[in-house]
């Protein structure tokens, strides 16, 4: 019996190229190059205002992501997210606005709004989690079907409850300023994702929980046969997943000013596609919070980037594409050297 | 049947091994046109391995075998079925949602036009008929393949070998799941597929049934043919005492009895579910080795499933630690104090993407994280999984970051059990414990067993191998179809015994 620990000390060292190839911080790395290449064409990505900008931009999709990443660490995949941001948008700024204004009568309808946000979130969280393990329904019909439920829905409120039928306006400057304010310069929304980050971080890593959520991606049954409540932690998967998305459209939609039905209609493959690309597996069993942080980061560089040279949409999406392409293509080189490791 | 023609299969030293351990050394043996063979052994003996080497399922690692003189080294399946091998598997491989003659024809339909992807329906059709007949089977060709019974399901298998030009059919197990008067037909067919020449290679647990059949029998045991008669010259008690075979010594720990058993930390009552076990009753007492036998499908696997809480039960009451558990669940049965070391190690067992550090804590992680968030107490966790995979001797340089992808099997094995020592169980259901694995780890394994049982647990340990059952083992109970048909204590072991009660339904068919 060899032992496999001698063979791994025997490796012969490698080059620096493929050492940051296989490294968890390649994704990183890629993001300087490509930030020192648009720092060439376009200086003005380098100013401290851009900086701070990309920043809060990306705080809601951190957030998302995250609640995306419990789930795809169990090997299922939550395609309810866009829907989960929409729907909380609308019927949580139903409650602060005029138009709305359910929540007027309170007295703290700012409160009663956030409530409202997580409130929804926490509900198509457990509606996934509950048809996905008590009914045995695949994630990706479920999420699909409660995704297209609740953008319609998210319509059909909107449509239904205000003027001009696109949207909720007018509202609370106080509900405004946790997307846009600042203290000393530093964004509220970077407070916020960053305590989202930290418990996240710390629940995947240090936790029973957590563990159980890793070892039932890499085996359910062997995780089943060890005690471990697997349908329980899947459904708790989804709910965090949903609460993250209720957290993410508060950002968003204080960020817009306006409760709207298309918020997140976009952004799908960007949730799924940062925690992928930063190294997060489809097949479950493998992710990190800080994996997501460096995905998303990425994308948000690039995105910024496209918009300072000016570029249409078309081409932006075009370049986009690409770009993930190339990334997408990097890891799988990179997890043929891992294999040959 | 020519008994003077000469053989137009020939193998020769075949042999196998699966992850350094040797399965099958040396089998050779001929096939004349019309010769049915049989080919008998206990579980895991080689008879498989053999007939996957012959049906281009497995290649061989040396060994020589040819048709009609040529050299034949099938590389597929399809390549031994093209040169004219059929094999009618135990679990049948036909389409269930396809009809009969889509079945037949799914290699290759006859086409309308050359070249042209249309099928001539008529064809099918009419040849479908002609190749139903041969095996008589009366359905229509657009008969859905699951409105079949087993036993038409294997004649229409028997029916796409003819239709194949199949010169050598494999039966392996064809009547377990056949009723008698099927049994009786499919006799019938083979006696017809003899006479046209096509040669038969049967393999059986029921003797009985072999004798009745076959020109010449080969026995197996432990991968080596260790004997090959013709009819006439063998009896079905010679062919189990060749089974079985002689003793081995020292391939067992030594292990002393426990003068004073311990109280019972298992009590099965009238433990019943409908096609898996029945009227199942046992008792296994701390510091007790006890071991089941059977053979495949004699439900000992399903047993420990239902006693761990894996599958449902219909009637009975299981008592853990003295404790009766009225609802069994995985999660239940551990804080009772059982373990469980499931017969697929790979699928069951073991995380394989992960460290041995994680998989051996697996089962423990909410002993290690009793605060409000339940973090886990890292360090004593990585001290506890340190000193648990000393004890059962894992070899490998860093727990933390050696994959058990990456480990041999027998240390595999040893993170599953370590896995399950963290747990501290009383009682440990051992299911296959060594298959797959070398005879250095299975010795070791053998030790942690005894001293498991020494330290107080009791161990139900199930194994296909009468060896090691008895030279493991307090006392031995045997299972056949679904019941416990016998009780050894470790006075009586008889290989020979044992074996016989395992084969107790083949023997009573043959009587």
């Amino acid at each position: 019996m060899a032992p496999s620990g001698a063979a791994e000390l025997a490796r012969p060292r490698r080059s620096l190229a493929v050492r940051l190839l296989v490294s968890e911080y390649l994704v990183l790395a890629l993001t300087a190059v490509y930030f020192v290449v648009m720092w060439l064409l376009v200086p003005a990505i380098a100013t401290a205002d851009t900086l701070l900008d990309i920043l809060a931009a990306m705080m809601p999709l951190l957030v998302v992501s995250i609640g995306q990443t419990f789930v795809l660490i169990v090997a299922g995949i939550d395609l309810a997210a866009p829907s989960i941001l929409a729907a909380a948008s609308v019927v949580g700024a139903s409650m602060m606005t005029g138009e709305g204004g359910f929540a007027l009568f309170t007295g703290v309808p700012i409160l009663v709004g956030i409530i409202a946000f997580l409130g929804m979130g926490l509900f198509i969280g457990l509606l996934n989690g509950i048809c996905t393990t008590r009914l045995n329904m695949p994630p990706f019909i479920v999420t699909l079907s409660t995704m297209m439920f609740f953008s319609g829905f998210a319509l059909f409120y909107t449509s239904a409850l205000t003027d001009d039928g696109s949207s909720f306006g007018d509202l609370p400057s106080a509900f405004v300023a946790i997307g846009q304010g600042t203290v000393h310069g530093v964004p509220y929304s970077l407070g916020v994702a960053a305590v989202v980050m930290l418990v996240a971080h710390v629940t995947l890593s240090r936790t029973v929980f957590g563990q159980w959520l890793y070892a039932i991606g890499r085996n359910p049954r062997a995780a089943a046969i060890s005690g471990v409540p697997v349908k329980r932690a899947v459904m708790w998967a989804f709910i965090i997943s949903g609460l993250c998305g209720g957290v993410a459209s508060i950002l968003y939609t204080g960020r817009l000013e306006t409760g709207t039905p298309v918020l997140g209609q976009r952004i799908l493959l960007d949730i799924v596609g940062a925690a992928v690309i930063g190294g997060v597996s489809l097949f479950g069993g493998k992710g990190r919070v800080t994996w997501t942080l460096y995905g998303v980061l990425f994308l948000s560089v690039v995105d910024k980037g496209l918009q300072l040279l000016g570029l249409d949409l078309a081409s932006v999406f075009a370049i986009k594409g690409l770009v993930i392409l190339c990334a997408a293509v990097l890891d799988a080189v990179r997890h043929r050297l891992m294999l040959r490791g | 049947m020519d008994v003077n023609a000469a053989p137009f299969f020939t193998a020769q030293g075949l042999c196998k091994s699966f992850f350094g351990v040797q399965v099958l050394h040396d089998m050779a043996f001929s096939l004349r046109p019309g010769q049915v063979l049989g080919l008998v052994g206990e579980n895991g003996s080689g008879k498989s391995t053999t007939m996957n080497i012959v049906g281009g399922v497995l290649p061989m690692d040396a060994g020589r075998m040819t048709i009609d003189g040529a050299e034949y080294r099938p590389r597929s399946p399809g390549e031994a079925e093209a040169r004219g091998i059929a094999f009618i598997h135990q679990e049948l491989n036909l389409f269930r949602n396809l009809s009969v003659a889509e079945n037949l024809f799914i290699a290759g339909f006859p086409k309308l036009i050359k070249g042209l992807p249309f099928i001539d329906r008529a064809k099918v059709r009419a040849r479908t008929q002609e190749l139903l007949a041969a095996v008589d089977l009366d359905v229509a060709p657009n008969t859905p393949v699951s409105r079949l019974s087993q036993g038409e399901r294997q004649l229409v298998e028997i029916a796409k070998a003819l239709g194949a030009n199949a010169r050598i059919m494999i039966f392996d197990e064809p009547t377990t799941s056949l009723t008698t008067r099927e049994t009786d037909r499919l006799f019938d067919i083979i006696g017809r597929l003899q006479r046209q020449g096509i040669a038969i290679i049967y393999i059986s647990h029921i003797l009985g049934d072999v004798m009745r059949l076959c020109d010449d029998i080969v026995v197996l045991r432990d991968g080596h043919l260790v004997g090959s008669a013709a009819k006439a010259d063998m009896t079905i008690e010679k062919m189990i005492t060749l089974m079985v075979g002689r003793t081995i010594d020292q391939m067992f720990p030594p292990r002393d009895p426990p003068v004073t058993l311990g109280g019972p930390v298992l009590e099965v009552r009238g433990l019943s579910q409908r096609g898996m076990v029945k009227d199942i009753n046992l008792s296994l007492r701390a510091g007790e080795v006890l071991g089941i036998s059977g053979l495949m499908g004699a439900g000992r696997s399903e047993l420990a499933r239902i006693l761990f809480g894996m599958d449902p039960f219909e009637s009975g009451e299981v008592s853990i630690g003295g404790t009766k558990v009225a609802a069994l669940s995985p999660a239940a049965c551990m804080d009772h104090g059982m373990a469980f070391l499931t017969e697929d190690r790979r699928a069951e067992g073991l995380m394989m993407e992960a460290s041995i550090a994680d998989n051996v804590a697996l089962a423990s992680l909410p002993k290690f994280g009793t605060t409000w968030a339940r973090f886990i107490e890292r360090t004593r966790l990585g001290d506890e999984v340190t000193r648990v995979s000393k004890a059962v001797q894992i070899n490998a340089r860093d727990l933390q970051r050696t994959l058990v992808k990456n480990l041999s099997g027998g240390n595999q094995q040893k993170a599953v059990i370590g896995k399950w020592l963290l747990h501290h169980p009383r009682v440990f259901i051992l299911d296959e414990p060594t298959r797959g694995i070398d005879v250095g780890a299975k010795y070791e394994v053998y030790k942690i067993v005894n001293q498991l049982a020494a330290g107080g647990a009791g161990v139900l340990f199930i194994s296909s191998e009468i060896e090691e059952l008895t030279g493991m083992c307090d006392r031995i109970l045997v299972m056949a179809h679904g019941e416990i048909r016998a009780e050894f204590p470790r006075t009586d072991f008889d290989r020979e015994a044992i074996l016989r009660a395992a084969m107790w339904h083949g023997l009573k068919e043959s009587a």
